[in-house]
């Protein structure tokens, strides 16, 4: 159970067209993640697949059944928002137990799912208190319960963590990465966030301007990106891009990752000066501006110590070196 | 206020002008209580000295009190108040919520003409009103002021109700939706309490020109069975004879119901359960 088929979705808020025909399979148990810029329909989706946005044509399957005329509550489905959006009015305990008493589950039973869920999120110690009562983390943690009570065939994430600082954000990824395994219920998660999308997915689903760039695992992704836009997306710091004309290539562009590009003080492919240096501790993020290939970042691992303005050669691993055309594709 | 940004003649400044604007606010309202308790020949003699022990006379309450029906007049107000405030403020929540929660074709159109009567006062209607309740059979009930009354107030509710209502939380209605709650209830449950603050305030700015109209009760309702407190006051305002201590002492009478109505409401402007929802 908890299986999804997305069929030629589309949707269109008056005359914008939002998401311009996705098809998505997500099999049991998997964790899909959504990535994409701000704006290019992942919450979109999120809410057409939860039935909290009519899709304008195509079709939902969730677990065999076409759910487009099924509503929200009947859905299967549990979401957890970025606001957390937790009742203000109820306690924490009636906050997780709601959907459950709304669909006329006995109360004996919506206890027993609020204590398991309440251990498995160390929310005991506040259960009679109000979120207004609670911490950022807290509140998100309720939210996470409040799903997982309902014991649904698919949960929905929407940036679930943006809200929480870093050291929080990584200890919540970490909950529901047990959560995941755990339960291992169906999940999909969007965000913006590499790290979260490395780390959580088994598959990435990349997004943009309403449309699926590229589905794949994500060393897939990393490894052999489809496109100009995936390459660019996956991966910090980005890709580097040089136009191929300038490098007296073929392919319209070369790109090139950061950490597969090597420096030398006396001799290389690109010469450049040093612009400026991020030192991160365990790696050091070096700008260099070069004749050829223009503005480059270049990923050293450990200390490197460079003076802006200095003179250094760069030269790319050419076994991890991708061309693309002019349409912006992967040529082999 | 942080030391930092207080500077001294600019509190002292800025204390005489909002205590100038209270003592010209509040200067009539005073004044009128003051000499409510005063005998006739205490009013026009010293109007401006509070009572003393020569001048004080409750014979304004008296007449007031013993005139019977007042009790009755302020009991039709306080419905009329009361039954057209709840009328504006359900009425007035539920549109806005229709008009920003739900995508229809026209609802900026819609929005715009429930929100046209606060350009356009209800009074230019009158005849046509009157006609109306005729026709109904509605003219000397309180019905027929409850309905202006919300018609009244309506355009202002929606519009600012409709305003606030789109800062409620979105993701707050869908985790509603998806836990199988009705639309009924995320309104009722969910939006509303998060929205009383601004009903409150919609709750003052209807209620005062309700409680305070003269023309409808004129109008709609004068008979002695539905007068309300403005429109009996006028009874001691005599063409050849003013009884003014039963007049003051009516006004001042009529004053605390509204000055009630307003503590209630301004502490739910105050306090806000609203925290803790969302971030
Ligand atoms: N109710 C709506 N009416 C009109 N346009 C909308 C509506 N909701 C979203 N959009 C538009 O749809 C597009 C996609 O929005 P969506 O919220 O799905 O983006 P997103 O990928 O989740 O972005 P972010 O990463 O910033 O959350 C945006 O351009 C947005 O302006
Ligand atoms: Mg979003």
């Amino acid at each position: 159970m908890g299986s999804l088929n997305i069929e030629n979705v589309k949707k269109a808020f008056g005359p914008v067209e939002v998401l311009k025909g996705i098809n998505l399979e997500v099999t049991d148990g998997e964790f899909v993640v959504f990535v994409g810029p701000s704006g290019c329909g992942k919450s979109t989706l999120l809410r057409v697949i939860a039935g909290l946005e009519d899709s304008t044509s195509g079709r939902v399957v969730i677990d065999g059944a076409d759910v487009s005329a099924t509503p929200p509550a009947k859905r299967g489905i549990a979401m957890v928002f970025q606001t957390y959006a937790l009742y203000p009015h109820l306690t924490v305990k009636n906050n997780m137990g709601l959907g459950l008493k709304q669909a006329g589950t006995p109360a004996a039973e919506i206890e027993r799912r609020i204590g398991i869920a309440s251990s498995m999120l160390s929310l005991e110690p506040y259960l009679e208190r109000r979120p207004a009562e609670l911490s950022g983390g807290q509140r998100q943690r309720v939210a996470i319960g409040r799903a997982v009570v309902r014991e649904p065939k698919l949960f929905l994430f929407d940036e679930p963590l943006s809200n929480l600082d870093a050291a929080l954000r990584v200890n919540t990824r970490l909950e529901i990465a047990q959560l995941h395994r755990r339960l291992k219920a169906t999940m999909i998660y969007v965000t913006h966030d590499q790290v979260e999308a490395m780390t959580l997915a088994d598959k990435i689903v990349v997004l943009n301007a309403g449309r699926i760039e590229q589905i794949g695992g994500p060393m897939e992704l990393y490894n052999s990106p489809a496109n100009e836009f995936v390459a660019g997306f996956i991966g910090s710091p980005k890709m580097n891009f040089v136009d191929g004309a300038r490098l007296g290539e073929t392919a319209k562009t070369i790109g090139v990752r950061p950490e597969h590009l090597t420096v030398d003080p006396k001799s290389g492919a690109w010469k450049g000066t040093v612009v400026h240096a991020e030192h991160l501790g365990a790696d050091t993020n070096l700008y260099l501006d070069c004749e050829k290939a223009g503005l480059i970042t270049v990923r050293i691992f450990g200390v490197y110590d460079a003076e802006p303005g200095a003179t250094l050669y760069a030269t790319p691993d050419p076994a991890k070196t991708y061309r693309f055309g002019a349409d912006g594709k992967v040529l082999k | 206020m942080s030391t930092a940004t207080r500077s001294l003649p600019r509190t002292i400044g800025a204390h005489a002008i909002l205590l100038t604007y209270t003592a010209i606010a509040l200067f009539p309202v005073i004044l009128v209580i003051m000499n409510s308790f005063k005998s006739r020949a205490g009013i026009f003699g010293a109007p401006l000295t509070p009572p003393t022990p020569k001048t004080f006379d409750l014979i304004g309450y008296t007449t007031v009190i013993g005139q019977g029906d007042f009790i009755h007049y302020f009991q039709n107000s306080l419905v009329v108040t009361v039954a057209s405030l709840f009328f504006v403020l359900l009425f007035g929540a539920m549109a806005a919520f229709a008009l920003s929660e739900y995508r229809f074709r026209g609802n900026t159109l819609m929005g715009l003409y429930l929100a046209l009567g606060i350009m356009i006062p209800i009074r230019l209607g009158t005849v046509a009103i009157l006609q109306l309740m005729v026709a109904s059979g509605l003219v000397n009930t309180l019905t027929a002021l409850i309905l202006v009354y919300t018609a009244q107030g309506l355009p202002l509710a929606v519009f600012i109700l409709s305003e606030f209502m789109k800062q409620v939380s979105d993701d707050l209605k869908n985790a509603g939706r998806i836990d199988g709650l009705s639309e009924y209830t995320i309104f009722f449950r969910l939006v509303l309490p998060l929205v009383r603050p601004s009903m409150a305030t919609v709750a003052v700015f209807t209620m005062i020109p309700i409680w305070n109209d003269l023309w409808f009760p004129l109008i709609l309702a004068p008979s002695e069975e539905t007068k309300t407190v403005t429109l009996g006051a006028q009874l001691f305002l005599g063409q050849f004879v003013t009884n003014w201590n039963a007049i003051l002492a009516a006004l001042s009478l009529a004053i605390m119901p509204v000055l009630i109505l307003y503590a209630i409401f301004s502490r739910q402007l105050i306090r806000g359960i609203t925290s803790g929802a969302v971030k």
